[in-house]
């Protein structure tokens, strides 16, 4: 097998773009990866994708942007495990460069939720639930993380205003991200104020519904140095799942997959949590970002809040998570989240996050997760030599 | 929600009558019906009946629903510990929001769960209610 870098990175800003199609928006993220990369062939596409099927009406998204990218006749195809669908599609592009069976590979993420009215947009995110028996009871996916965050407010005696400093960090970093979607600061007030979609989970609990489209070129470690001055290692690259059902989980506040995912990343990379120096965890909702600190080793069964009541998230903090806003402020535009995450740790590990540089950046963790919590995928990324 | 009358046709038992399965080998009760044990993996296809009495594990109001649900907000969902061991996701009924708790005895009753216009099914399955007397047997 062969190391695996990243030697291109691309993104589109994320917002409600419509007047932009699926097809334009992941040619944006993946035309400026090429520049980056500065190759013009590739040998495989691998695009990451929830809901175009749903929400666009359009599947067959591999071929589709082979096509408007004037890459045919390369290999393409779509990969899609929910929210993880990004970070899977990277996986399955890490694979097949570390096999050997290809050299240069471009993973693309890209979805457009706002096609459609509220309603279906939500109906077709709900999909990544168990749809026979818990989609069925009226339970959207907003009403499943809050079935997770009223049981830890219940078991750690937590209240909803202590989750606030996720939020604050997320759209106090995303104001300097010019690829956020959100430019705007918030504060414990405005959180704690704000309308409630699924108790208790209120909107500024929730990232936002929006398009985006993210891409990254892979290739070997070995002819990384000669293609870009600014390779970035994969050191670790590990999926785990979990029953896709929250009342199917043993322990639903283990988020075990996350576990599972971040103890063969941690393995495979050799260090342990104290050797991260950021983290782009999945704060699809608050409770995901504490569920996540605890099951990453950063934080003891229930203590995730407290790194954000202490300040410890911050871009100066023990463990900066959401650098560039995250899924709360940069947006979550499902299928292109999990490369959103790894472009901007790409930044931070080449020191071009701006304002935003957590300084003396080495080893970037990333964290994808698919459903609530049923796939969880983990990358770990180092700045080479 | 479009209509999908065949899955609504096959999953009757299991949202009229909670049947679920026994594991053969380790006696685990199981719901939703699997065929596979979770605890010890081994084959697992005798049907059970689940009593229906359990506890509130957490709960949640929705405000702000998924397509088809639009006109029954706000109506409270909640993952329910049924006394076997399994737990399940239903929505409650019978109890206002304000007067739901973690830990609170609950019993299965069947309700209507949603209609498809005038020309879809009416659907029929589970919620919990408060437990209207505790029944000792």
């Amino acid at each position: 097998m062969r190391d695996v870098a990243i030697i291109g990175i691309g993104q589109a800003p994320v917002g409600e773009h419509w007047g932009i199609g699926i097809r334009e928006m992941a040619l944006e993220a993946a035309l400026e990866a090429l520049r980056d990369a500065n190759v013009e062939h590739i040998d495989a596409l691998y695009v990451g994708n929830m809901v175009s099927g749903e929400v666009t009406g359009q599947e067959h998204l591999g071929a589709l942007l082979a096509d408007a990218l004037a890459l045919n006749p390369v290999e393409a195809m779509k990969v899609e495990a929910a929210c993880a669908s990004g970070a899977a599609a990277v996986r399955v592009g890490a694979m097949a460069v570390a096999s050997g069976m290809v050299d240069l590979a471009l993973v693309v993420g890209v979805e457009k939720m706002t096609e459609t009215l509220g309603g279906d947009t939500t109906s077709a995110l709900a999909m990544a639930a168990d749809a026979e028996y818990e989609v069925s009871q009226g339970v959207s996916f907003v009403a499943l993380n809050a079935l997770l965050m009223q049981r830890y407010m219940y078991e750690y005696g937590w209240q909803r205003r202590d989750f606030a400093n996720f939020v604050i960090n997320a759209h106090k970093n995303a104001l300097t991200n010019p690829m956020a979607m959100f430019h705007q600061r918030v504060d414990a007030d405005r959180y704690a104020t704000c309308a409630t979609i699924s108790d208790p989970v209120g909107l500024l609990d929730a990232s936002p519904v929006c398009d985006g489209a993210a891409a990254v070129i892979l290739a070997p470690v070995q002819y990384a140095r000669t293609l870009s001055p600014a390779p970035i290692r994969i050191r670790a690259s590990a999926a785990a799942t979990a029953p896709i059902a929250v009342h199917d989980r043993k322990d639903p506040l283990a988020l075990q997959a996350a576990r599972d995912s971040v103890a063969k990343a941690y393995r495979q990379a050799g260090i342990t949590p104290g050797d991260i120096d950021f983290f782009e965890l999945h704060d699809a909702f608050t409770i995901m970002s504490a569920l996540s600190l605890e099951a990453s080793g950063f934080a003891e069964r229930g203590q995730g809040v407290r790194l954000a009541l202490d300040g410890d998230i911050t871009l100066e903090g023990r463990i900066p998570v959401t650098t560039m806003g995250g899924l709360k402020a940069r947006g979550h535009p499902v299928g292109a989240t999990g490369i959103y995450q790894i472009v901007e740790a790409v930044l931070q590990l080449r020191g071009l996050a701006g304002p935003n540089q957590v300084a003396g950046a080495r080893l970037g963790m990333t964290q994808n997760i698919g459903g609530s919590g049923a796939t969880i995928i983990t990358h770990i990324l180092e700045a080479m030599e | 929600m479009t209509n999908k009358i065949a899955q609504d046709w096959r999953l009757k038992g299991q949202r009229y009558r909670l049947e679920g399965e026994e594991c053969p080998h380790c006696k685990v009760k199981i719901f939703p019906p699997r065929d596979i044990c979770p605890e010890c993996k081994q084959p697992a296809k005798e049907p059970y009946r689940l009593s229906g009495r359990g506890e509130v594990y957490t709960f949640s109001t929705v405000h702000t629903p998924p397509a088809g649900f639009e006109d029954y907000v706000p109506y409270t969902v909640a993952l329910v510990k049924l006394e076997e061991g399994p737990m399940i996701t239903a929505q409650l009924t019978d109890v206002a929001p304000e007067d739901v708790s973690i830990g609170m005895p609950v019993e299965m009753v069947t309700r209507r769960m949603r209609t498809q216009g005038d020309e879809g099914t009416i659907i029929y399955g589970y919620k919990f209610r408060p437990l209207l007397h505790s029944v000792s047997n």
